[in-house]
């Protein structure tokens, strides 16, 4: 059985309003629900809503051979509930066709996964409770962790939590001359099935779809069937791994995303030999030919594929660690409005506007932050973490007091 | 006496401290009943009727006049040949200069047209618009005999005034707020160093805000020292302010408040940050305001672990200003080189204890302040931890230091320099 794996990664992260120094110790609500609003209905509009009602015309036109699979964040679909009921609707007729698969992953979508074996599973716990509870009691088998980072130890951390498969990035510097087109297993503990990005043809549609420059411009189903059929026959597993927002908000509707994506399943059904799977399928089916080596966290972010789009300079090293000292302090107030907050500041988003790699990938990180400068998203950030420890400080004092 | 003074900004239309010592010396020498002649580029017309204002934005050259045309002929090289406005980043230098290279051709056809609409800014005209002031200011000189005396404040009005001077005839007093060293450390502006000196060598006496600026100008621009006199800035309002703003964080408050550039010394204020921190972890310490090192604190404060604990508030305006100075609980000043430096005052005005560098003006006349050297930043931590730990001392700065205040007045400082004007007149050759 030779297929491709459609996943698709659907996150907004809560933006934090412009908080002063002097907001510290009198203002506790952080978010600048304008903008968390605004970008929602935006994206909805140019993406979510169009982009569903196109995947269920596919789904329905194929009878079962064409299946996507999602990944919500908590934070995404807490905004969803919040901000738009109609989106989440869609999301759930979708899931309803039963060709939908989901992941599952870190409620704020976050990088505990690198600090904290428990506060990780307390978040996967939780995003698996907010599946069930918004998907009519749906539970989810393969795991994708934030950015898709992975390690043998978080492999073998997620393998401990009960899933058989993970998703992450076919990184060129892990695989070498191995492809991604294999299904491979974790190396510390083979019940893990690991699948691989392919990030050429993924990044042709997610990143390079409109690029005038790049010499396969336009990229059109025809060209993209040839590159699927150029595929080993011995390949088995097409993994084309990419932001849901691609359709719609990445690449506008005007690049024409949208009538290659209404194309593509009908022309590789006809002229190729590949159908379409969703991860446990696939992991179910596919058996695997190696273990891969993973020692130093990989990810699927910028040309380096590792992590330093969060961390790494002394900003992002610097709130990172003054976050997640928190840890047991919180956990131990039990206090439903911290566990939020303390949930929505963990995402990964807060870090990545303080990367200061502006010459490289400093583009498409100005593009997604809502900041100026990395140091304005690192003042913003600390301001508000300092309002928090105090919150936190006081609520632990006032419980060892009762 | 009647004083014909060029300025380059009085309140309320101000950008920097220039104007606020501008309008406390005139209220001084009002106060003893001086007549002055205040000019400045552009009038907004709500300034106090403290003084004859002229707006030099209305003044009507007459360019048939020949020694007019002498003193642009000697104006022109300043502008074409220097870049240089205070205050800008790099960036926006380099816009400024590529304007002055590329685009500056139509200065010889349009600078004799008659009237000329200043700016009064420190803008990307700068340096055109301190020649124009110049020859705004020789018809000034030539319409108006009623004065005895010219003062020109800072570099940007010297040029003004040593052109009243050629055209009257009249003794030039140049007085010095902030020298080109204070600005720029030992990287200085060539052409301004040079309109610096020029005004001082022109003028028949200098006056310095402080010994330190008066050293800086014996040594620097080798002007003989019985030919400068010290002249210390005042406060205009010597009141305590009782703020109603509370502050909302339990720990105490340390705050730089300043331009964050080399001149303030801001990267001294965090490494002694460092070491209160290491030592006691309940304080909070705070700065507050913007600049072109900006960036490079935030990436110290961060590398040295100490964000939650350190924050930037970047520029404040307004209340804010009157806000950080309420919850403070140390003021510190670690400037660099600091001709004079009113913001401590204004501290102690808030009953907040300072600690002030020894290489500024202001420690000259405020007695009741801790003094360390800018770059002794184990000092610094000291006094810092001490003003927070030990109440008797801060409780004694703050007494002391309000009563010390109510002495720094403006009439004083106007009476001092109706002396200065009496001395240059009476020895003028």
């Amino acid at each position: 059985m030779r297929t491709i794996c459609f996943y698709f990664q659907v996150h907004q992260p809560y933006r934090l309003k412009p908080y002063r120094f002097f907001d510290i110790g009198e203002d506790h609500y952080y978010w600048d629900d304008f903008l968390n609003r605004s970008v929602i209905r935006k994206v909805a509009q140019k993406c979510y809503l169009p982009m569903n009602a196109l995947l269920l015309e596919l789904i329905q036109k194929h009878h079962g051979a064409f299946k996507v699979t999602f990944s919500f964040s908590g934070t995404f679909m807490d905004q969803l509930e919040a901000y738009a009921p109609d989106v989440l609707e869609s999301f759930q007729r979708l899931v309803a066709t039963g060709q939908v698969e989901l992941l599952n992953e870190t409620y704020g979508h976050s990088l505990a996964a690198l600090k904290s074996k428990e506060e990780f599973a307390g978040m996967v716990k939780q995003h698996q409770d907010k599946i069930k509870q918004l998907f009519n009691g749906y539970q989810p088998k393969v795991f994708r962790n934030t950015e898709l980072i992975y390690s043998d130890k978080i492999g073998a951390m997620v393998a401990d939590l009960g899933y058989k498969g993970i998703l992450t990035e076919g990184a060129k510097h892990v695989l070498g001359w191995k492809s991604p087109n294999y299904v491979y297993q974790n190396s510390i503990n083979p019940d893990l099935k690991v699948l691989l990005k392919n990030f050429r043809l993924s990044d042709d549609i997610a990143f390079r779809f409109s690029n005038k420059t790049w010499e396969d411009y336009p990229l059109t189903t025809d060209k993209f069937i040839n590159w699927i059929n150029a595929i080993p026959q011995s390949e088995q597993v097409l993994n084309l791994f990419m932001d849901y927002e691609t359709f719609g908000e990445h690449q506008w509707a005007e690049t024409g995303i949208f009538d290659f994506m209404r194309a593509l399943p009908e022309a590789v059904l006809k002229h190729t030999n590949f159908g379409f799977s969703t991860p446990s399928e696939v992991i179910h089916k596919v058996p695997a030919v190696s273990p891969i080596h993973v020692p130093i966290p990989i990810s699927w972010a910028d040309e380096e594929r590792d992590l330093t789009a969060w961390l790494g300079n002394d900003l992002q090293d610097e709130a990172f660690d003054r976050l997640y000292e928190l840890e047991a302090m919180v956990k131990k107030t039990k206090d439903p409005d911290l566990m939020r907050d303390w949930n929505y500041l963990q995402t990964s988003d807060h870090f990545y506007y303080m990367c200061t790699k502006f010459f490289s990938d400093g583009d498409i990180h100005s593009y997604f932050s809502p900041y100026d400068t990395p140091y304005d998203a690192f003042i913003n950030y600390m301001n508000v973490l300092s309002d928090f420890v105090l919150r936190v400080k006081g609520k632990v004092k006032e419980l060892e007091k009762a | 006496m009647k004083v014909l003074m060029f300025g380059w900004e009085f309140p309320p239309h101000i950008s920097g401290g220039l104007g606020t010592a501008c309008y406390g010396l005139v209220k001084g020498l009002a106060h003893h009943n001086q007549d002055i002649i205040f000019v400045v580029p552009k009038l907004w017309g709500d300034e106090e009727p403290l003084a004859d204002f002229v707006n030099a934005s209305d003044v009507s050259i007459d360019y048939r006049e020949r020694k007019f045309k002498k003193i642009w002929k000697n104006l022109t090289y300043l502008e074409v040949s220097s870049f240089l406005v205070p205050y800008l980043g790099p960036e926006e230098y380099k816009k400024f200069t590529d304007y002055a290279i590329h685009d500056r051709t139509d200065v010889d056809e349009s600078i004799f047209t008659t009237k000329y609409e200043f700016s009064g800014k420190y803008g990307k005209n700068l340096m055109e618009e301190v020649s124009r002031y110049a020859l705004t200011a020789a018809q000034i000189a030539r319409d108006r005999d009623d004065f005895e005396i010219i003062h020109a404040h800072d570099w940007l009005s010297f040029p003004a005034g040593i052109a009243a001077k050629e055209i009257s005839g009249k003794p030039l007093v140049a007085h010095v707020h902030a020298t080109e060293f204070d600005r720029s450390g030992q990287s200085v502006n060539q052409p301004v160093f040079d309109i610096e000196k020029a005004g001082m060598e022109a003028a028949d006496h200098v006056l310095a805000v402080s010994q330190l600026t008066k050293n800086i100008i014996i040594n620097k621009y080798g002007i003989p020292p019985e030919k400068v006199s010290v002249l210390h800035n005042a406060v205009l309002d010597a009141s305590i302010i009782k703020s109603n703003y509370n502050k909302k964080v339990p720990e105490k408050i340390v705050t730089f408040l300043g331009r964050i550039t080399f001149q303030k010394g801001p990267e001294y204020f965090v490494e002694a940050a460092k070491k209160v921190l290491d030592r006691d972890p309940n304080v909070r310490f705070v700065m507050a305001g913007s600049g072109d090192l900006l960036n490079r604190m935030i990436d110290r404060v961060a590398e040295l672990r100490m964000a939650s604990k350190f924050h930037f508030t970047g520029f404040l305006k307004g209340d804010d200003v009157d806000h950080m100075y309420a919850i403070s609980d140390v003021y510190v000043m670690p400037s660099v080189s600091e001709p004079f430096g009113i913001s401590p005052l204004e501290a102690v005005r808030h009953n907040t204890p300072v600690i002030i560098s020894k290489q500024s003006g202001v420690a000259e006349v405020l007695v009741n302040a801790i003094k360390i050297d800018f770059w002794d930043i184990d000092a610094m931590a000291d006094s810092i931890f001490a003003l927070l730990h030990y109440d008797g001392i801060s409780r004694m700065f703050k007494e002391m230091g309000s009563q010390e205040l109510k002495k720094l007045k403006w009439e004083h400082v106007a009476a001092k320099l109706v002396t200065v004007y009496e001395k240059t007149l009476s020895t003028r050759p």
